[in-house]
């Protein structure tokens, strides 16, 4: 048993950070979100450079072979920085449907382009009644020759916009909530039928509504098994909700280290704020919702390894569910400690917050994830 | 980064399993899973068979009894131990005065104390709390006199944790009235038995005598039971609440006890079916069930931690062990509550002989839900843990 960080993961940390430092302010993301499909490619180009792009891909497909912790870590320093660019689109999820389930041409074709930074994937799943189940899909892929045809509409696609292929969920059979008969597919974003409709989400980031009519795709298209699969889907997604709780480990930890700053210097009735025991108080108990949430966001991260997919998606959905109690507590509490300041756009403690908002409504929200630990058999 | 146990250490807990499972007396075991109170006698007998295994004083230094075993190890017997359940060792003893002796006391005390606290020989109390420092602690007022080679102690102790059975007592006293008020504070050891100790038993909301007063009156005390430098009192008793950081969680407790409610849901009836089968309580169950499973991690991950930062330097997350631990232990009683319905009610039925089996579950329920308020009190309430986090962590 041990928490401490690699020589290597720590050498990972102080580069990510200080890529960040240089060229994340808080002022520069007002203007890459000004940038088409609201971030920026020159940013993005210095995350391929030091090779994060490639992170979890294996070595012998170009990239360097990172686990869990290293996508922990560096999600975490991309929630620190409120980071724009599509990592969990492109590397988490994308990468992670290439990685395991993607052919060798499928690899070969997508990969490089990842790594180098030349393209960037988007994942369309949600659907106008799906909400968080995952096997909850009426998009339709028929046959048609040795290809298929997609038909339907995703919703909320994140990075929409600017992604060259997204990965669709679509039912090869079946009913709508039948758990199998669901494939991924992968799609050319230019592809004929296609049709996007891009737009800014609450917390800054870009995500577009997609409809598919009769969008051709050879056979090529489907990752893994066309008639099954929703492990795969789960998989991948845990990979995502695990990283989403990295990302707002590192969220919290800077809206509670701005806070406190904040309170340190704000005077009022001639003292500083934070001399005040009320408000010490909620800004320790902040300071413990943060340090549970790293807790299950690390236990999570090694759960993610779990060989057992029942054991792996409780205690994802178990860190999911601490994340999402955490940051509605930090994130509120960062804003009512700030005063007035905190409802403005100017000050960055109000984007940190919407971030955070949005993140536990992505993926399986707090009830949804109680719920799934609660029907499992708990936790003990 | 790796969660795992290796595989010695995986050894290690069947070792610790095993051993509970031949030597903890079945009686005692089953009054700790229905939260009864054991007498004196079931106490003493386990502890005896813990330290006759080498295993009583685990966590003090090799050359005064303890074990050796890294902080992981320590981590897994007190999570086995709790979770077993088994009592623990006294604390009083073997966590707060004994470390206080054998890292501040001279040769002759160690020699004198040491044996006898791992044997449980002595049992040992807390006279730190007074009627009028409870959280300003420093405020206390008992004061010892010098007067040739004794101390003349008067005053008053409270919350005094078992005194009843206790044949000595460390007790903070004010040795130097004129002194701020830290300064002026002697650590000093003596026997309960001494004359003009008076213990006066206090019963608390569950109906049990945990606590008591203790009154000093002219109690006459060797020089030599001053442990350190005269005056330096504060600083031992710094020292020996800082002492006790992982254990507070009390994480192996809480497990047993949400199996312990898992258990009794699966049983007891609610709309015609178990209640477990409620959704709503279901998902509360599971909430606690989560929270818990963070503290656990929290916990590791300061027990990992232990050391790295320096000795006296606590990781950050420490400070979140009693509150969220303190929590926690009061949810699973609140929900014994809740399962247990209408039956919370009746007061003292059967007392603690076990001699009615059908009821005996129920019996205790309510108490120990009162009881357990006491958690986020004592210790440093949590009102005081939160200043702690707000001085030492966040620097406010």
């Amino acid at each position: 048993m041990d928490f401490d960080l690699s020589e290597e993961q720590r050498l990972l940390k102080e580069s990510i950070d200080g890529l960040l430092t240089d060229s994340y302010d808080f002022e520069s993301r007002k203007k890459y979100m000004k940038e088409k499909g609201g971030w920026s490619q020159a940013v993005w180009g210095k995350l391929a450079e030091q090779g994060l792009l490639g992170l979890p891909f294996a070595e012998a497909d170009g990239g360097f072979g990172g686990g869990g912790v290293e996508t922990m870590i560096v999600m975490e320093a991309l929630g620190k920085a409120l980071v724009l660019e599509p990592y969990l689109a492109t590397v988490v999820i994308g990468g992670g449907f290439l990685r395991h389930a993607g052919s060798d041409a499928q690899k070969a074709a997508h990969v490089p382009g990842i790594i180098d930074g030349s393209k960037t994937l988007a994942f369309a799943q949600l659907e106008k009644n799906s909400r968080y189940d995952l096997f909850d899909v009426s998009t339709t892929a028929k046959k048609k020759g040795d290809g298929w045809i997609i038909d339907g509409e995703k919703f909320v696609v994140l990075n929409g916009e600017n992604a060259a292929t997204l990965i669709v969920t679509a039912r090869t059979r079946g009913d709508r909530r039948d758990k199998a008969g669901i494939g991924v597919f992968l799609v050319p974003a230019n592809a004929k039928g296609v049709t996007r409709k891009s737009y800014p989400t609450q917390d800054g980031l870009h995500a577009a509504d997609i409809t598919f009519t009769g969008v051709e795709v050879g056979a090529d298209a489907a990752i893994g098994n066309p008639e099954d699969s929703l492990a795969l889907i789960e998989r991948v997604v845990d990979e995502a909700r695990v990283a989403l709780c990295a990302e707002a480990v590192g969220l919290m930890d800077e809206s509670l280290k701005t806070t406190v700053e904040y309170i340190k210097t704000r005077k009022q009735f001639g003292v500083a704020i934070g001399s005040f025991q009320s408000l010490q108080h909620r800004a320790s108990d902040m300071f413990v919702a943060a340090e549970q949430a790293r807790s299950m966001s690390m236990f999570a991260t090694m759960a993610n390894d779990f060989e057992n997919a029942k054991e792996r998606s409780n205690a994802v959905a178990a860190a999911k569910v601490q994340i999402g109690k955490s940051l509605k507590f930090v994130g509120q509490q960062s804003i009512q400690l700030h005063g007035g300041i905190g409802m403005t756009m100017e000050a960055k403690i109000g984007h940190y917050f919407k971030r955070l908002t949005m993140i536990e409504n992505t993926f399986g929200d707090t009830d949804y994830h109680q719920r799934r630990v609660a029907d499992a058999g708990g936790l003990i | 980064m790796d969660l795992a146990f290796t595989k010695e250490e995986q050894a290690f807990r069947e070792e610790v399993r095993s051993f509970f499972r031949d030597n903890v007396p079945p009686d005692t075991r089953r009054k700790l899973v229905e939260g009864r109170h054991l007498s004196k006698d079931e106490m003493v007998t386990w502890w005896r068979i813990l330290n006759k295994k080498g295993w009583g004083v685990s966590h003090w230094p090799k050359q005064y009894g303890g074990t050796g075993w890294t902080s992981v190890q320590h981590y897994i017997f007190n999570e086995e131990l709790q979770s077993y359940p088994a009592p623990q060792p006294l604390a009083f003893g073997v966590s707060m005065v004994g470390p206080v002796i054998y890292t501040f006391g001279n040769e002759e005390q160690k020699k004198k104390y040491l044996p006898r606290i791992a044997n449980v020989d002595d049992w040992w109390c807390q006279g730190f709390s007074e009627p009028g420092s409870g959280s300003d602690l420093a405020s206390l007022k008992t004061k010892a006199e010098r007067k040739g080679d004794k101390w003349i102690i008067n005053g008053q102790k409270t919350w005094t944790t078992l005194a009843q059975h206790a044949d000595m007592i460390f007790c903070l006293c004010r040795t130097d009235p004129g002194a701020k008020k830290q300064m002026g504070i002697s650590f000093i050891v003596f026997s309960m038995k001494s004359k003009g100790v008076t213990v006066r038993p206090i019963q608390t909301i569950d109906g049990g005598v945990e606590v008591n007063e203790v009154f000093f009156d002219d109690v006459e005390v060797p020089y030599e039971n001053l442990i350190g430098e005269e005056n330096k009192g504060w600083d031992y008793a710094k020292f020996l609440l800082g002492n006790e950081r992982t254990g507070i969680a009390r994480v192996g407790v809480s497990k047993e006890r949400l199996r312990r409610i898992r258990d009794l849901a699966s049983k007891v009836e609610s709309g015609g079916k178990p209640i477990i089968q409620d959704a709503a309580f279901r998902e509360k169950l599971a909430a606690c069930e989560i929270e818990l499973k963070a503290l656990e991690l929290t916990q590791l991950r300061v027990v990992a931690d232990e050391g790295k930062h320096g000795k006296g330097k606590p990781n950050p997350a420490s400070s979140v062990l009693k509150i969220k631990g303190s929590e926690i232990q009061q949810t699973t009683t609140e929900l014994l509550m809740e399962v247990i319905g209408p039956f919370a009610a009746p007061y003292d039925v059967h007392g603690d002989d076990g001699s009615n089996e059908a009821m005996e579950w129920t019996a205790q329920i309510a108490p120990s839900y009162f009881n357990n308020r006491k958690v986020s009190i004592y210790g440093g309430s949590n009102e005081i843990q939160r200043n702690i986090i707000a001085k030492a962590v966040l620097g406010l």
